[in-house]
């Protein structure tokens, strides 16, 4: 049985599925559960000066019926007394003393973080996370994303942090930056023990119809919120990978965003996460969907033969390259296998107004559609509208001709084989 | 219209099927592929756009749904509540060949075109006065539809209908768990609803008016008037009181009531979807035992399998490969009926004779065609009682059409949806090409 103990950053955890930053972690008596769960660890909801919240405060992007597959938020860090939160946190280090325990942080001045800080060490916090994310509301009061998408800033607090602090610093970066590298070096500049990405995507999660007020509607009003959740995590995932394969960036990566369930978690680690996180997920199906992350994580690396995290985290980013140099003489066709093939026909609607109009009504009135496979460009529309597993794959063709990326076309002249589709 | 009487027997029925709530439309109607070309359009008679309306409800566009239905099929309620689905549209849905349940589609068309009903959406208007009218014998399924896409074409429309209320085995026919007959009635007045659709009821026709008086009165016929009355059988005692037509029967029970007083054993004879629906609602008005007799196996029974089975789950007893030979009566009533085995080729078992109790003996072994009321009419052809129509619903004698079952012996009321609206475009072609 797979190993999953985990170290981020110098932060220890007996698995790698954390408590994101958020309404889950808000409390002692909900992280208590949680860990009884099998939570490895837990980022305590941000603390800070408490604030005072609106309602309502979510909105959710329905498809299909499948409610929360986008979400998010305008609520703001921790509306519960200082004092209650760092005894709570002092309660459950007591109480979990192997299960981590990161405080999230947001604060002004250098002595608010100073004190802060102290108080976090004392209650017996395992790391702090600078939240440098949050782009609503705080931000407009110069916190959150105000300090993340400004890397001096962004650099200059880290480091006060880290003069202060005697435990594991984590900076919790933002996305709502045009490119997240110089972001993350920013705060290993300023001294981060590691960084953890995504917070939430600045966002309106849609307009209600009756009342034409944007959502979550706050009496006549609302404000641009963070999204969050399963439609996210391409664009997380980018960012963890586009900081793991920097040659500069040098410290761990706590991966956020959009994961729902093990497999999310794999892809984030493959792509240089040492830990994760995860809220909206937890939000939308409590805490126990942790169960299946473990099992479902622990028997894939079983069956790849990793014996511990290290053996693959990262694992994914050599295979992740410039387009430049990607092979253009590869070459892949869509095949449907007529047994399990339904003649919903969605493949031939698909390839006709969406792709290369490369498949075809079937001449001789079968239910299956014809691929024409001189104009079949392999761009996998078809196999992702099918509804039958299995039912359409892409498989290679050997077209005789040897690799060439772009980047060698130009270069070194590498012939290029002719292009499909292009009718 | 007059309006049907309060205290129907049919009233006892309730939906065999559950109206869906919006809940379980959503559900439902987002597990629809939205296949392309789907097969259940193919399969559907009036090729309704089953994708797309679902689609539209899944998007809370219940209203666009509705009209993607009735565009293409004005009786689109009553269909998605009468319509064999199961060896229709459902049958063809692609999931079935996964494996997976079938979209429940004729529970989201009820869905939308119920809330059309209740909503009172108003689609349609008539076209511009063309000048042209057009009669339509029999007021059923075929022939609303017809006057309905008449009057989009704006043709002017008269229907003569035998009985009070329109909808035809609609109204008086369709087992009362798929639809009460009321329901058809509120049917018939939103075909009407689009105006311009002069309606004379008690009419008989040729009795009270004739073919000529009609075709000297219109610039073109339709003929609907469906089928005749039951077939009964001319064996020793059927002339006994308690021995009716199964289509009379069901008749009188749905517009009034049927006495059942000392009926505790009713057998249906015939196999068909008739026979069946007899059984059913016989069960469900109350009657004991009731006992379906037919001359073939099960497998031959021409009544579609999944209503036959409902109706075993439900205690219908039978007796295959029976033929009823005599009607034993005492002081004029139908107190037995003497029954004799038929071999697999449907021939007499000599010496295999018995007897069934019977108060109630319900004749299901089909109805007579009423083509040859028109055999004298110069043209018109008549094949085994049925008007003969080309693909457009036209007859041989221009300007005469005809759809639904006097046409095609005996369809679903969605057969006779399409015929009707066919038929119009065909009578439309007529008489604009005759200027």
């Amino acid at each position: 049985m797979a190993d999953l103990s985990t170290n981020c950053a110098g932060i220890r955890s007996p698995n790698p599925f954390w408590l994101a930053s958020a309404p889950p972690a808000n409390s002692g008596d909900q992280i208590k559960r949680a860990f009884d769960a099998g939570w490895g660890g837990a980022v305590w909801k941000t603390l800070g000066t408490p604030i005072q919240n609106v309602s309502s405060r979510f909105g959710a992007i329905n498809w299909k019926g499948s409610s929360g597959v986008g979400f998010n938020n305008i609520e703001l860090i921790t509306d519960r007394p200082l004092d209650v939160n760092f005894r709570e946190i002092a309660d459950v280090k007591k109480n979990y003393p192997d299960h981590a325990v990161i405080v999230s942080l947001m604060v002004e001045t250098k002595e608010e973080w100073k004190e802060i800080i102290q108080r976090s060490i004392d209650a017996g916090a395992d790391g702090l996370e600078l939240n440098f994310g949050c782009p609503h509301g705080m931000c407009e009061r110069g916190m959150g994303s105000a300090v993340g998408q400004e890397p001096t800033v962004n650099e200059r607090i880290t480091s006060w942090a880290k003069e202060y602090s005697t435990i594991p610093v984590l900076v919790k970066l933002t996305p709502n930056v045009g490119d997240i590298v110089p972001h993350g070096l920013a705060a290993q500049a300023g001294g981060a023990d590691g960084v953890s990405l995504i917070n939430t995507i600045k966002s309106i999660i849609g307009v209600d119809l009756d009342s034409l007020v944007p959502r979550p509607v706050v009496g006549n009003k609302s404000s641009n919120g963070g999204y969050c959740g399963a439609a996210v995590r391409p664009i997380a995932l980018h960012m963890c990978a586009a900081l793991a394969r920097d040659p500069g960036f040098n410290v761990p990566i706590s991966g956020i965003g959009g994961i729902t369930n093990w497999q999310d978690a794999a892809e984030f680690m493959l792509l240089g996460s040492s830990s994760v996180q995860v809220c909206t997920e937890v939000m939308l199906h409590g805490y126990r969907i942790v169960e299946d992350m473990i099992e479902g994580l622990s028997d894939w690396m079983d069956d790849k033969g990793f014996e511990t995290l290290d053996d693959f985290v990262g694992k994914s980013i050599p295979a992740y390259s410039d387009w430049g140099n990607l092979d253009l003489n590869f070459e892949s066709i869509a095949k449907i296998d007529p047994a399990s093939c339904i003649g919903c026909n969605k493949c031939m609607v698909a390839c006709h107004d969406g792709a290369h109009q490369c498949i075809h009504p079937n001449e001789q009135g079968l239910h299956v559609p014809v691929i024409d496979e001189d104009e079949c460009v392999g761009c996998n529309l078809c196999q992702i509208v099918c509804p039958v597993p299995g039912c359409i794959t892409m498989e290679e063709v050997d077209n005789g001709f040897d690799p060439a990326s772009w980047n060698q076309h130009l270069g070194e002249g590498k012939e290029l084989r002719h292009k499909k589709g292009s009718h | 219209m007059s309006k049907l009487p309060d205290g129907r027997s049919e009233e006892v029925f309730e939906d065999f099927k559950s109206p869906y709530t919006e809940a379980q439309a959503l559900v439902e109607a987002n597990r629809c592929l939205y296949c392309y070309d789907a097969p259940c359009i193919t399969k559907c008679p009036t090729s309704i756009n089953i994708p797309e309306f679902i689609r539209k409800i899944a998007t809370d566009n219940v209203k666009g749904s509705a009209k993607t239905i009735f565009d293409s099929n004005i009786l689109g309620m009553s269909c998605a509540r009468v319509c064999p689905v199961e060896v229709l549209c459902v049958g063809d849905c692609v999931y079935t060949a996964m494996g997976v349940p079938p979209i429940q589609i004729g529970k989201l068309q009820r869905y939308a075109t119920d809330k059309a009903f209740e909503q009172e959406w108003d689609f349609f208007s008539a076209g511009p006065d063309t000048g042209k009218s057009v009669g339509l014998i029999g007021g059923g399924p075929a022939s609303l539809a017809a006057a309905h896409e008449l009057r989009l074409l704006g043709h002017a429309v008269t229907i003569y209908d035998k009985r009070d209320v329109l909808g035809g085995l609609n109204t008086t026919g369709v087992a009362p768990y798929k639809m009460p007959a009321a329901r058809s009635v509120e049917e018939v007045d939103w075909v009407l609803s689009i105006g311009g659709i002069d309606v004379r009821t008690g009419v008989s026709v040729p009795e009270d008016i004739s073919f000529e008086q009609i075709e000297a009165d219109h610039d073109a016929v339709f003929v609907g008037f469906g089928l005749g009355p039951d077939r009964l059988m001319s064996v020793e005692g059927s002339d006994l009181a308690g021995i009716v037509g199964a289509v009379d029967a069901i008749e009188q029970f749905k517009l009034g009531s049927f006495d059942l007083e000392g009926v505790w054993n009713a057998l249906i004879i015939g196999g068909g979807n008739t026979a069946i629906d007899a059984v059913r609602e016989f069960i469900g008005l109350g009657v004991d035992r009731v006992t379906m007799v037919y001359r073939g196996t099960e497998a031959g029974m021409s009544g579609y399998t999944h209503e036959w089975k409902e109706a075993k789950m439900e205690g219908a007893l039978a007796q295959y490969q029976a033929v009823p030979i005599a009607f034993i009566g005492e002081e004029g009533r139908v107190t037995a009926v003497r029954c004799q085995r038929l071999d697999l080729d449907k021939k007499p078992i000599a010496g295999s004779e018995f007897e069934l109790a019977a108060d109630l003996v319900l004749m299901a072994i089909g109805q007579s065609k009423l083509g040859d009321l028109l055999a004298d009419v110069d043209g018109i052809e008549v094949q085994w009682g049925r008007i003969a129509v080309d693909e457009n619903q036209a007859t041989g004698r221009p300007g005469w059409f005809a759809g639904g079952d006097c046409a095609n012996g005996g369809k679903e009321v969605v057969n006779a949806a399409d015929e009707g609206k066919r038929a119009a475009r065909a009578i439309h072609a007529h008489l604009t090409e005759a200027n």
